[in-house]
């Protein structure tokens, strides 16, 4: 056996934060980064008596979700307790759902870098409620915990992969499929450093051997607060759990569960517990929640308001604008206003690849540069339309065409504007044809070298004149100088 | 059904109980009647009968995404058996 033939099993759960303005099962805000423990009220706090409502919107959003991730919503779904003490679940037990979740059996179409396209199934989306924040105390002298539990309360959708992945690159691809699938549908802002988004990761081998394959026992990754923390921490645990094998031969069945935190700072992971077992969570149905009944009728609504997810507008901007796959990928994967800036300025300009490669290579450097989003793009898409239709007809050269593409972010101009800034006006055939007749009066030597062959001799004029008149467009110059010299030869 | 001591000790556990080895023996008896109370459920014919997720007979209680007033945090800390100004305060948490 080498370790080629061991086979990475990974499974992922994904938490999102649904993008409600209240919590789960009460009126109290989930706004990010606010004073803590100024967004509570009974019923998040857990004190007696307080009942939950459910939050329509947040059902709906995951109704929406589950949807776009091609699963079934359950006609009927109920709420249970999962029990267990921690600090930061104020009421000893977290609302979730157990055997009747919101969304069940889906898929997800990835795309992994320098890979085929893999369909990775998707076992189940539920609603459940966040729990709150416990920040250690770092004044000297104590060591106690800090509980701030204005996110108690706050709605996930949590999405649980089967464990179809294989790498950390398939892993890495499945999230990047996912948010931006969430974000398209504005289910959630996926923030990772708001936590909108938390992923675990479980990870076992499987490895070949002369009476089968064997499995090792699965480790549930934690604390993974970055996509490129869930890859590293993968090969990490891969490495580790390949090792362990080795030493221990520990089967799946003879070790329970294991829980690791990963350490972004020593890139290892940790281990912090032992996994409960499912039951030891002692679920049972929460009697203050009613279920809730789906309709077909509602079903179908919300799926035909899905409108274009990321892969059909993929293939569409394929097809209709003859964009090559990297292309539409990267006009799609940076969101649905990014593609509608596209599609507009493809219309405005009549040429749709220079559209895309002008969006790739300008828009996108200076929005990185800027740290903005499109919706903050001082150049209007119509714009910079009638821009890349000058070029488009030749009356702007490509490099010009940048200049004043520049001075239209920079001043944050208008096109006419920012070419009557940069002093560029449209130079007539006449008045181009008398410039290169003068250049070539003035300069019988270049005429005498050129009609002897050496046409390379016409660039000395083409600079003068670009000299002279700096909206000359060389092209049209050295054409018009060629043809001169033919006429006087 | 009678109960173990391990698993009344883990019953306990997850209750997050210390039990003196008196409560273990007190407890296994009466965990041990308490199942064995449910478990003449076990005698019905439920073939035909649907499952119920609830008791009420309701459905689809919602409330509108509208944010309300939150507690002041004086209210909501009031009740904490150890506080500072603006969090709770537990013994330390891993």
């Amino acid at each position: 056996m080498s370790d080629a033939d061991i086979v990475l099993v990974i499974g992922l759960e994904v938490h999102v934060q649904l993008q409600t303005a209240s919590k789960l099962f009460c009126g109290c805000s989930t706004k990010f980064g606010q004073p803590p423990n100024t967004q509570t009220c009974p019923v998040c706090l857990g004190l007696p008596g307080a009942l939950p409502v459910l939050n329509k919107e947040a059902f709906r959003l995951g109704a929406i979700a589950g949807l776009a991730l091609n699963c079934k919503i359950s006609p009927i779904m109920k709420w249970d307790r999962k029990n267990y003490f921690y600090p930061d679940l104020p009421k000893g037990y977290q609302i979730s759902q157990f055997d009747l979740p919101l969304a069940y059996e889906g898929y997800l179409e990835t795309l992994p870098e320098g890979g085929e396209p893999k369909t990775i199934r998707i076992i189940r989306a539920h609603l459940e409620e966040d729990a709150g924040k416990s920040m250690h105390d770092e004044a000297a002298g104590t060591s106690d915990s800090r509980i701030d539990l204005n996110r108690t309360g706050t709605p996930l959708l949590e999405i649980v992969s089967e464990p179809d992945l294989r790498s950390s690159q398939e892993a890495r691809a499945y999230l990047d499929e996912l948010k931006l699938l969430m974000t398209y549908l504005a289910v959630s802002d996926c923030n990772m450093q708001e936590g909108s988004l938390r992923v675990d990761a479980n990870v076992n081998l499987h490895i070949p051997g002369p009476d089968g394959v064997i499995a090792t026992p699965i480790v549930e990754i934690k604390n993974l607060n970055s996509f490129r923390a869930v890859e590293r921490a993968i090969d990490y645990e891969a490495a580790r759990q390949i090792d362990e094998w080795e030493d221990r031969g520990l089967r799946l069945g003879e070790a329970p569960k294991r829980t690791f935190g990963w350490d972004d700072q020593k890139e290892r992971t940790v281990e912090q517990r032992q996994k409960e077992e499912s039951s030891d969570y002692r679920y049972f149905p929460d009697p203050d929640l009613v279920p809730v009944t789906v309709t077909t009728q509602f079903v179908e609504q919300l799926q035909q308001g899905l409108g274009e997810l990321p892969a059909a507008l993929r293939a569409r901007l394929q097809s209709q604008y003859d964009l090559d796959a990297y292309g539409a990928n990267v006009l799609v994967n940076q969101g649905s206003s990014l593609v509608a800036y596209f599609e507009k300025l493809a219309a405005v300009s009549g040429n749709a690849r220079r559209a895309s490669n002008w969006v790739q290579q300008d828009v996108l450097r200076v929005l990185n540069e800027t740290k903005t989003n499109i919706e903050g793009f001082p150049v209007a898409a119509s714009q910079m339309g009638e821009l890349l239709r000058l070029v488009e007809n030749g009356k702007l050269n490509t490099s010009r065409a940048k200049d004043v593409f520049e001075e239209m972010f920079q001043a944050k101009l208008s096109l006419g504007d920012a070419m009557k800034s940069l002093g560029i006006e449209e130079v007539s055939q006449d008045a181009l044809v008398d410039l290169c007749r003068e250049l070539l009066n003035a300069n019988p030597k270049v005429v005498a070298d050129v009609s002897g062959g050496k046409q390379q001799a016409v660039g000395a004029l083409i600079g003068q004149a670009k000299k002279r008149n700096p909206n000359a467009d060389p092209g049209s110059v050295r054409k018009i100088l060629l043809e001169l010299i033919q006429q006087m030869g | 059904m009678a109960f173990s001591h391990d698993e009344v000790l883990k019953v306990a556990r997850l209750a997050q109980l210390d039990l003196a080895q008196e409560e273990v023996e007190t407890f296994a008896a009466q965990l041990g009647h308490i199942v064995q109370y449910i478990e003449q459920l076990d005698e019905l014919d439920t073939t035909d009968v649907e499952p119920m997720a609830h008791g009420a007979g309701v459905t689809n209680v919602f409330r509108e995404d509208q944010v309300q007033p939150s507690l002041d945090r004086e209210a909501a800390l009031a009740n904490a058996p150890n506080r500072d100004a603006e969090c709770f305060r537990v013994p330390p948490v891993l």
